[in-house]
């Protein structure tokens, strides 16, 4: 069943449109592979993009970085192209592309002219059931992952302590491990690894084909059914139900010390829900609560702390609702010279505590709110970020409905639904608090 | 009042024929010239100007002066300080962004049409009122040093620093435009207004439109945002001379993974055969999958995660460079294997296959670049800069499929030397 959604704008407060006026089309193939498309005719480009519902937090144990590693294998051959082949076509048409793969997705796009979509549908259907994997190809692509954690994470003192941090976060849940996996289990991965999940994952039911640029839903239509259309659904498909968390209940302290770190500072998470299907109004509160309270110069962090009593170099919040299952609201303070870590977390604790008695102020959400609707109008401009919005909501258990009202939701959250949002996650008992620091002097002389 | 003096179709042939971009040449009635693309169908506009010199204008002894400026203009003007600044930015929903570079200053905004009177006025004394008040310069001071800090314990930054260092002796080329923690800690706020008067001047800005308005709009729109500015600014720096050698220099950093910048002096943006380089670089390390570094080093051998080559023709001075990362103990492999292309590529030059696939790469991804309203008046004000005709958009893909093999051969010959191949190599690489 194909649905036609054009949207017409709401106005409220402002000339402003609260819903999205973009033109989004979806409907499914006849195997269960979803469809979306996202009309932007100003430009005769496009951007074709496959989703898999399966990322690292789908992998089995002991094989963490395995979905990232089989999207770097998915550029070998396949039963028509050599390996590298399929970058090599898409380089010949003038195009990029690349891939992805984050906790809950794995993604593959090629922006081209929109002439050549079909060429990149024949090619992307194909990898998606055809690959032939060799022994050389595993031990070389082995080595290219090792050596992208070594480039992402091992060399850098910031992104060791967020693993480890991740880590801390999660006792029971497979955020608590790293995309790319855990170094020692990296390097024992192994064909049968790629291949198991990619069979299992990899299947028209459980992808979603995107398609934002200069296309129309017909051709879009057509296409798609001469090409993903075909492949058989997989009908051993798992249902996506993974290890969830225990309550957290007691609050988890840890400090990480390196040499390379040359600005120490504090970070705070707490366990906070994630946008549900048809229930996103914690997840909507939750997001005002993070502009609010740590987004630009106004915010009521920087206020305090960096402008007021000048403790903070920097001070933020972050929340991310977009996730299959429960995420983390997340703080972090960069104390000003001569402030102590601990000085700098107490500050910041004492002004949230100020916050949730003071409220939010309304004159700061009106602006935050007409700012989100300005963001309404600007996305028009980039079918390619809109095109990836949806992609990522689709694979962490949205769906349309739900990307579609989110706007209007976000616009209906009070000021008191932020403060009791607020008191709900902020619960000491499901905190994680991390200090990174240079290592004392004693300890600098032993590494 | 408002002179056409020109106004430029551009076509892109490989593509169908609603491809066009309608680039007008409009000199405001003050006479600033801009480059203008009207797209009424989104009411919004993208709007970037550039000052050419950036941090090349630092006077001596003040480096850091031209990049710490930037960071205040946002920091309060007239009766308001930072907060209320970027509360009447937010209550417009207008964004505003100030960065330095070594040869220019950009500044880009994005505003609604709805109030785009306010919003420019708004941009307007940032820009040419900006109040650099001492607590400000304070505030900003300290995280301009905590990001220095930063890149003093990155091995990315320690191994570029180092290349320009070396590269460039007392040039400002040589060091980094964000200044060291005591350069920067000794600026006054006479340094920031002199920076500000030497940076911002009528004779050397560059002004791009693309989205809701008509030329006769943006002609007035660009005088109002520059009046005041000074006429002229600070006198740009001597060419920079470069001074490195072929060999290797190692700085000893305990990381697991040994970072590598490599290269050689470049090639000038308006050299004849600057064309025929940037084929070449594409065919040799230009950042697609299947460059001959990314064959060698990572698909092949699976020594690193990203190898890439760039050609940086600065204004004063030009590089060829590229960069790659990999574990100490394979750091030296990769090293030798792109010493050895760099020489095989500067003896026999690139094959037939090879210069067809990267002119069709080439050429089939120039239009896929105009994409959206910020993206393509980032382009047109490059182009400016670059003193680039306003049909070049146009021509650009003619010129690259005009390069032949016997070009890119011969260029291969002149710029790649492999005699000259530097690297500077951070961490502890095992030989």
């Amino acid at each position: 069943m194909r649905r036609m959604m054009m949207l017409a704008g709401l106005f409220a407060l402002s000339a402003l449109p609260i819903r999205a006026q973009e033109m989004v089309t979806d409907f499914v193939l006849g195997n269960g592979m979803q469809v979306v498309v996202v009309e932007d005719h100003r430009a005769p480009v496009v951007m074709h993009m496959v989703w898999y519902k399966a990322g690292s937090a789908d992998e089995q144990p002991g094989v963490s970085g395995v979905a990232h590693f089989l999207e770097h294998l998915l550029f070998k051959a396949t039963d028509t192209l050599e390996s590298g082949e399929f970058s090599e076509v898409v380089s010949a048409n003038g195009g990029r592309d690349n891939a992805f793969t984050s906790y809950d997705y794995t993604a593959y796009y090629q922006r081209v002219a929109s002439d050549r979509l079909e060429l990149m549908m024949k090619m992307e259907s194909d990898r998606m059931v055809n690959i032939r994997l060799t022994e050389d190809d595993i031990l070389t692509e082995r080595d290219v992952i090792i050596e992208e954690r070594n480039q992402r994470t091992e060399n850098s003192a910031g992104a060791l302590f967020r693993e480890q941090r991740s880590a801390a976060q999660y006792l029971n849940h497979r955020y608590g491990v790293p995309i790319i996996g855990w170094r020692h289990e990296m390097e024992q991965l192994d064909l049968q690894d790629a291949l198991s999940y990619y069979e299992q994952y990899y299947a028209p039911n459980n992808a979603i084909l995107v398609v934002a640029g200069d296309v129309y839903p017909d051709e879009v239509k057509a296409l798609a059914e001469q090409y993903y259309g075909v492949i058989p659904a997989n009908p051993d498909l798992p249902e996506r139900l993974r290890p969830q968390e225990p309550p957290h209940t007691s609050a988890r302290r840890m400090e990480f010390r390196d040499p390379r770190v040359a600005q120490e500072y504090v970070t705070q998470s707490f366990l906070a829900p994630e946008r549900d299907s048809g229930d996103q109004k914690e997840a909507a509160a939750l997001t005002l609560l993070a502009q609010v309270l740590g987004s630009g110069p106004n915010s009521v962090l920087a206020r305090k702390l960096q402008f007021g009593s000048k403790q903070a170099v920097y001070v933020s919040s972050f929340y991310n609702g977009v996730s299959l299952d429960d995420t983390t609201f997340d703080l972090i303070i960069v104390p000003a010279n001569g402030v102590s870590l601990r000085e700098a977390e107490d500050a910041m604790g004492a002004a949230i505590e100020q916050f949730l008695q003071d409220g939010v102020d309304p004159e700061h959400l009106k602006r935050i709110k007409m700012q989100l609707r300005a963001e309404q109008i600007y996305a028009r401009d980039a079918a390619d970020s809109v095109g990836n919005r949806y992609g990522r909501a689709l694979t962490s258990g949205l769906n349309i409905q739900d990307v579609q009202e989110w706007p209007e939701i976000l616009q209906a959250v009070t000021e008191a639904e932020i403060i009791e949002a607020a008191k709900r996650v902020f619960n000491p008992d499901r905190s994680v608090t991390g200090w990174l620091l240079r290592p004392t002097s004693n300890q600098e002389v032993t590494q | 009042m408002k002179h056409f003096v020109a106004a430029a179709i551009v076509f892109f042939a490989a593509l169908p024929a609603r491809a066009e971009i309608a680039i007008q040449d409009v000199v405001t009635p003050n006479g600033t010239r801009t480059w203008l693309v009207e797209e009424h169908s989104i009411p919004f506009v993208a709007l970037e100007l550039r000052f050419k010199g950036g941090g090349t204008l630092d006077a001596p002894g003040k480096r850091g002066a031209t990049n710490l400026m930037m960071g205040l203009l946002e920091e309060g003007t007239g009766e308001m300080n930072a907060m209320d600044f970027a509360r009447a930015a937010e209550e417009l929903a207008a964004d505003f962004s100030y960065d330095a570079y070594d040869d220019a200053i950009s500044i880009s905004a994005r505003f609604l049409t709805e109030n785009r009177d306010q919003a420019v006025a708004l941009l307007r004394k940032s820009v040419v009122e900006p109040r650099f008040d001492q607590v400000s310069i304070d505030r900003v001071r300290e995280q301009v040093i905590s990001g220095i800090r930063s890149d003093d314990k990155n091995p990315d930054r320690i191994a570029s620093q180092t290349f320009d260092g070396l590269a460039f002796g007392d040039h400002p080329y040589a060091t980094s435009l964000n200044g060291t923690e005591e350069s920067v800690g000794a600026l006054t706020r006479d340094d920031i207004v002199e920076a500000h008067q030497n940076a911002l001047a009528l004779d050397r800005v560059y002004v791009s439109a693309v989205g809701d308005i008509t030329a006769d709009e943006l002609g007035r729109l660009v005088d109002e945002l520059l009046a005041g500015l000074p006429e002229t600014g600070a006198p740009f720096p001597a060419q920079a001379q470069y001074r490195l050698e072929g060999g290797q220099t190692l700085v000893d950093f305990a990381t697991p993974q040994s970072v590598a910048i490599f290269g050689h002096e470049g090639i000038e943006r308006d050299d004849p055969d600057f064309f025929a380089a940037y084929v070449l670089n594409v065919i040799l390390g230009g950042g697609s999958f299947d460059s001959r570094l990314m064959t060698e080093v990572r698909e092949k051998r699976g020594l690193t995660y990203g190898v890439n080559t760039f050609l940086i023709p600065k204004d004063l001075g030009s590089l060829y460079l590229g960069s790659v990362a990999s574990a100490n103990d394979r750091i030296s492999q990769a090293v030798e294997v792109i010493e050895s292309e760099w020489a095989r590529m500067a003896n026999e030059g690139p094959t037939q296959a090879e210069l067809d696939k990267a002119k069709t790469f080439l050429t089939g991804a120039y239009p896929l670049r105009f994409d959206g309203n910020g993206p393509i008046a980032n382009i047109l004000v490059g182009m400016q800069m670059d003193d680039l005709p306003i049909d070049y958009a146009a021509t650009r893909n003619d010129k690259v499929n005009a390069v032949t093999l016997d070009d890119v051969k011969r260029v291969a010959k002149r710029i790649l030397r492999p005699e000259d191949l530097h690297f500077v190599i951070v961490g502890q690489p095992k030989i």
